[in-house]
């Protein structure tokens, strides 16, 4: 046994962040990921490393900036989800690191998807009462990727980013690519006909606690990086009291647990989509 | 005014919770705290900073680091009022006494809050949140005293000084470090009663109760 407190495929099978590649830079890195140690380190030729507490070796790529493990003992992983504007020219890649959350990874990756939260969590920045109404948007799958899409997504927000000094309809799209990692597209301040893209990788410590990490890929030369990352941190920090009062830490997917209402639609989706994966890792099911 | 801030900082908040009470306009420059680690970097320690700690404040060529002293100093060079930091003896001494504790919450359960939230592996955070309860064992039982005397603040008076302030934001962010304040009543009750001041503002962690 590796240690690892799970045998759920959908977290052993899965690429699951341990944090920026930056983290091995000056010697080997410790750190939890699923209930039990993990260390990394590049060897003599530069090759990445990974081994589990017990010393077995594990799957790891250095991608997008970050350290991906899979903890599988299968032969062969699956590929990393696709992120094409990591590598687009003209975007800006700042990465904001990570913030511990004790919470269940599945609740955060909720968070991330919602915009109902806007007016009331991150009054004055991504929302503002009485402007609360979520309109329809289109959610579908990704039937080939396995991927969750919500599109034609839009909401008034008077500081959209760290940019913006006026009001806007901001449009977003998101998009789920594993239980624990999403993305997130809205409009660009400085180019509007673009789109922004934020990552969302969740590092699961264990079923209750995580390190949520965000990388962002900007159309955005005038802000600077500790701009950029402040401006993120304090919309992270907002949301971060209400992920941890959230009871049961754990998501239900049991139905009859909690209500969702017709702008959850994009939550429905996903809890559905874990429900199909047969997810216990973080849940309640 | 220029303030070197970074947002999720309880101690970078106090001072701008008392600027924002006191009118003050100031400058933010904003430090990359997390996960820049810009406090610990060559220019801030040589320019700003030789503790390479946040907050520090600038006025007109006066550089001063250190939360606490930065609220003492502003409530003496602009509250006219002298509700901040009053002229008086007693309520002087019993207003340092706090700000001596607010240090003691800083290296405890703002601690706590840094090893949970923001990776500083390093930190004993047992032993933190150990410190931390006994801080606010104190705290708890000084508050019911006060309670019972029909006061509400730390220190007599019918406002909060700036040792309130000093205290608060470690106290209410404190269950961000693993420390739930269920068993101190009295302390969520001054937690409580600070919020609700007209010229409350909060910050990522502490809400506005307007919301």
């Amino acid at each position: 046994m590796s240690g690892f407190n799970t045998i759920d495929p959908n977290m052993l099978d899965d690429w699951l962040t341990v944090g920026p590649a930056t983290r091995v830079d000056h010697g080997a890195y410790e750190t939890k990921l699923l209930g039990s140690r993990v260390r990394l380190w590049r060897d003599d030729a530069g090759q990445l490393q990974a081994r589990a507490a017990d010393g077995r070796a594990l799957q790891v790529q250095q991608r997008y900036g970050y350290l991906w493990i899979c903890a599988s003992e299968g032969a062969q992983p699956k590929p990393l989800f696709d992120f094409p504007e990591f590598d687009e020219p003209g975007r800006r890649i700042v990465d904001c690191d990570g913030i511990g959350v004790n919470v269940s990874g599945l609740r955060m990756v909720e968070n991330f998807l919602d915009m109902a939260h806007f007016p009331y969590v991150h009054s004055h920045y991504l929302g503002e009462v009485p402007h609360t109404e979520v309109a329809p948007y289109q959610v579908s799958i990704d039937e080939e990727a396995d991927e969750i899409w919500a599109t034609e997504c839009r909401f008034y927000q008077p500081r959209t980013s760290g940019s913006a000094t006026e009001g806007v309809e901001a449009h977003y799209r998101y998009r789920v690519m594993q239980p624990m990692t999403a993305m997130l597209y809205k409009t660009s301040v400085p180019r509007p006909g673009a789109q922004d893209a934020i990552g969302l990788f969740v590092q699961p410590v264990d079923e209750e606690h995580i390190i949520a990490y965000c990388l962002l890929a900007y159309f955005e030369d005038t802000l600077s990086d500790t701009e950029l990352i402040a401006f993120q941190h304090t919309i992270f920090g907002q949301d971060k009291p209400i992920l941890e009062n959230q009871r049961p830490k754990k998501m239900p997917l049991v139905a009859g647990y909690e209500t969702p209402t017709r702008c959850d639609a994009m939550s429905g989706a996903y809890r559905r989509w874990l429900k199909k994966r047969g997810i216990s890792y973080g849940a309640i099911s | 005014m220029k303030l070197y801030d970074y947002e999720l900082s309880g101690n970078c908040w106090k001072v701008r919770y008392l600027l924002n009470a006191l009118g003050q306009a100031c400058e933010r420059h904003p430090i990359n705290f997390h996960p820049g680690r810009e406090h610990k970097s060559a220019w801030f320690i040589e320019q700003v900073n030789p503790l390479g700690q946040i907050p520090v404040l600038e006025d007109g060529g006066f550089l001063l680091r250190d939360a606490q002293a930065i609220l003492v100093y502003l409530a003496s060079a602009y509250d006219a009022s002298g509700r901040w930091y009053p002229a008086n003896a007693r309520a002087r001494g019993d207003i340092q006494l706090w700000l001596a504790m607010a240090e003691d919450i800083t290296r405890s359960a703002s601690a706590a809050r840094l090893h949970d939230g923001f990776g500083f592996v390093h930190i004993d955070v047992q032993a933190a949140r150990r410190s931390a309860r006994a801080l606010f064992r104190q705290l708890d039982d000084h508050l019911a005293e006060q309670q019972v005397q029909g006061r509400r603040w730390l220190v007599a008076g019918e406002q909060s000084t700036i040792a309130d302030l000093a205290c608060f934001p470690y106290v209410a962010l404190a269950p961000e470090g693993g420390i739930p304040l269920d068993e101190w009543p009295a302390l969520r009750h001054w937690v409580w009663d600070f919020r609700h001041q007209p010229e409350f503002i909060g910050m990522p962690g502490i809400l506005t109760p307007a919301l």
